[in-house]
């Protein structure tokens, strides 16, 4: 291989990695509802698309920093996500109906709606929010000289990056420290159990819906920067988590962390090398082969890992 | 448990049958735009079948699908291609569309099916997604983004197209209607209710499960055969669509009532006339999924079991309100 295409391969992976960060993001607040819901929330994107929507206003009123909206957005994105869970997916949980699949039929609706309400409020002109850093980058020829090889670092998808790592470490030590993470997953783990330990568990499950959207909610935070955003913009996120969400194992978080890794290096990769168009096909060919290989995703891998032998 | 089929023996399909074929009579009422009209009764025809297509599946083997705009894509393009690319006319899409689409209802179930109930529901969405993608990407065979026009109409009037809807309707209808009274439609139901006691009782469900999807797939393959002859165009975000499409086809069903015999119809006369309605109103027209989307919502907390299936309360509901 020659230095140029050495050069493309590990900036692709360089990107990858950045993007996969992110994602991972996106899959962990879908990971969690889903572990303690049971239910996979279709209308995940489409809070991300209002969380960017509120960076993007904040912007544009406020000139506020998109990555200083999260203290705005995630918030909102909380009480939005409660609300949705106390009003409308807790009556659907309690109706007697031919379809379990009535509460994913049900974010359906309320993404249909939230992305078409962004339609009538903001049109669906694409917009972007220009942060005057937005096209600066580290170059590895500042750092190092004599490099045969010349990789960039873009400063916004860095920045997002280790905002993301920061966010799920924080959501890591919430899970895993406190006794309100503690109470969230033993509801994960065993709903009826929890309630006989005196979890609330209608609370937990409030909370965690409005944790998953604020999470998620801080993802749209962003990914302002360094992506264009129109109403629609949800529904390949929602997409996106899923596919994490089965690459990871079901409520699986770490299993997600890895997850959104994986695919977002393995988007870049289809990107560079098969066409811009394709990298969404890349994203499903990888659900597809880890619904056919390993159906349990990366956590029965780690799993086997452990308690096998 | 519910009965398998909901009212058994009511509803009298030739009747109603014999009523819609004579609703191109409406083009001798005088003051009617009966080419409007016509167009509409097409279009709620054709949704009734794809909710036909959607309640086998999800309905009756419960197996919720979010990408029947998959299989109404598949259809759709498999005429287009045989008219753009061998000159055939696109009418021939509709013999060729069943071996098609079936082809790729057996792939789709090999990958999906290994996942049960909201999971399967949206590797759906995948599916749909990704054919639609792969729709735009491939310019050279689809057209890409331009899509496929079909120059010569058959007909400019529109009575014919309505006849041979409705004749695939009425197919569609007799052979639901059959199968789901017969030793397949009870082994559906099974899988619906408990997919273990159903394995345990020697149903092998994945084998019947792959039968529902394949039996669905390929009639929804038809109505998209048939939508490319009738409207004379497809792109890929047309008829691969996600909501205009896919939760389209949920919603005919959710609203008309799951599992039913007569759900699909009258949840497309609904959904139909309110899209209508709404396009008609000034300045609301852009909210059109909103309010599909609140409906929905409604539907599922209110009425989960459609109009048909929740028709003693919706009438207990009219009666308590009409006193006061």
């Amino acid at each position: 291989m020659n230095p140029a295409k050495i050069e493309v391969l590990l900036q692709t992976l360089i990107s990858g990695l950045l993007l996969g960060g992110l994602y991972a993001l996106i899959g962990l607040g879908m990971t969690i509802i889903m572990g303690v819901m049971k239910i996979i929330n279709l209308a995940h994107g489409e809070l991300m698309m209002v969380g960017m929507y509120i960076a993007y206003v904040l912007f544009a009123w406020l000139h506020l920093d998109p990555y200083l909206s999260i203290l705005v957005a995630a918030p909102l994105l909380f009480l939005l996500g409660a609300i949705i869970q106390k009003y409308l997916v807790n009556p659907v949980l309690k109706v007697d109906a031919i379809l379990p699949e009535n509460q994913v039929i049900l974010t359906v609706g309320i993404g249909m709606v939230l992305a078409n309400l962004a339609t009538m409020i903001f049109k669906s002109d694409y917009r972007t929010a220009p942060v005057d850093y937005a096209t600066k980058a580290w170059y590895l020829s500042d750092i190092w000289k004599g490099s045969p090889i010349e990789l960039s670092l873009s400063y916004p998808w860095s920045v997002s990056f280790l905002f993301a790592v920061v966010i799920t470490a924080g959501l890591w030590f919430f899970l895993s420290r406190t006794d309100m993470g503690k109470s969230i997953r033993a509801t994960a783990q065993d709903k009826d159990a929890a309630l006989l330990m005196g979890v609330n568990v209608e609370r937990m499950r409030m909370f965690t819906f409005g944790l998953g959207s604020a999470l998620v909610g801080a993802a749209g935070c962003l990914f302002l920067p360094i992506y264009y955003l129109y109403p629609d913009v949800g529904g390949q996120f929602t997409l996106t988590g899923f596919v994490i969400t089965i690459l990871g194992g079901l409520g699986s978080t770490f299993g997600a962390i890895i997850g959104g890794l994986v695919l977002g290096v393995f988007e870049s990769l289809t990107a560079t090398y098969v066409g811009m168009g394709w990298a969404p096909v890349g994203r499903f060919v990888v659900f597809v082969l880890v619904l056919v290989f390993v159906p349990g995703g990366v956590a029965s891998l780690l799993r086997r890992r452990r308690f096998g032998k | 448990m519910r009965a398998p089929v909901a009212n058994p023996g009511r509803g009298r399909p030739l009747a109603v049958l014999a009523a819609l074929a004579a609703l191109p009579l409406i083009a001798l009422v005088p003051g009617v735009n009966a080419n409007y009209w016509m167009h509409n009764f097409i279009l709620v025809v054709m949704w009734s079948i794809i909710g036909m297509s959607w309640n086998l599946l999800s309905g009756y083997c419960g197996q919720v699908s979010f990408g029947h705009a998959a299989f109404f894509g598949i259809g759709a393009y498999t005429a287009g291609l045989l008219y753009a690319k061998l000159g055939l006319s696109a009418w021939w899409g509709m013999l060729a569309s069943v071996p098609v689409v079936g082809a790729a209802a057996l792939l789709v179930g090999f990958i999906c099916l290994r996942l049960r109930g909201p999971f399967f529901a949206l590797s759906t969405i995948a599916i749909g997604v990704i054919l639609r993608i792969v729709a735009e990407n491939l310019v050279g065979f689809t057209g890409g983004d331009q899509g496929i026009m079909i120059r010569e109409r058959t007909w400019v009037e529109k009575t014919w197209y309505f006849y041979i809807i409705l004749a695939v309707a009425a197919a569609t209808f007799w052979f639901v209607d059959r199968l789901v009274a017969s030793r397949l439609g009870y082994y559906f139901v099974a899988i619906r209710e408990d997919q273990d006691a159903a394995e345990s009782l020697g149903i092998d469900t994945t084998r019947y499960k792959t039968i529902a999807l394949v039996l669905s797939a390929v009639i929804c393959g038809l109505a998209g055969a048939f939508y490319t002859s009738y409207m004379g165009y497809i792109d890929p975000k047309v008829v691969f669509a996600l909501h205009d499409v896919s939760v389209m086809a949920i919603m005919v069903v959710m609203v008309g009532g799951v599992a039913t015999r007569w759900g699909p119809a009258i949840g497309a006369v609904i959904m139909i006339l309110l899209a209508e309605i709404i396009r008609t109103i000034p300045k609301v027209g852009t909210a059109h999924h909103t309010l599909f989307g609140v409906l929905l919502i409604v539907v599922i907390i209110f009425l989960p079991n459609g109009v048909v299936g929740d028709a003693g309360a919706l009438r207990r509901l009219l009666r308590i309100r009409r006193p006061s």
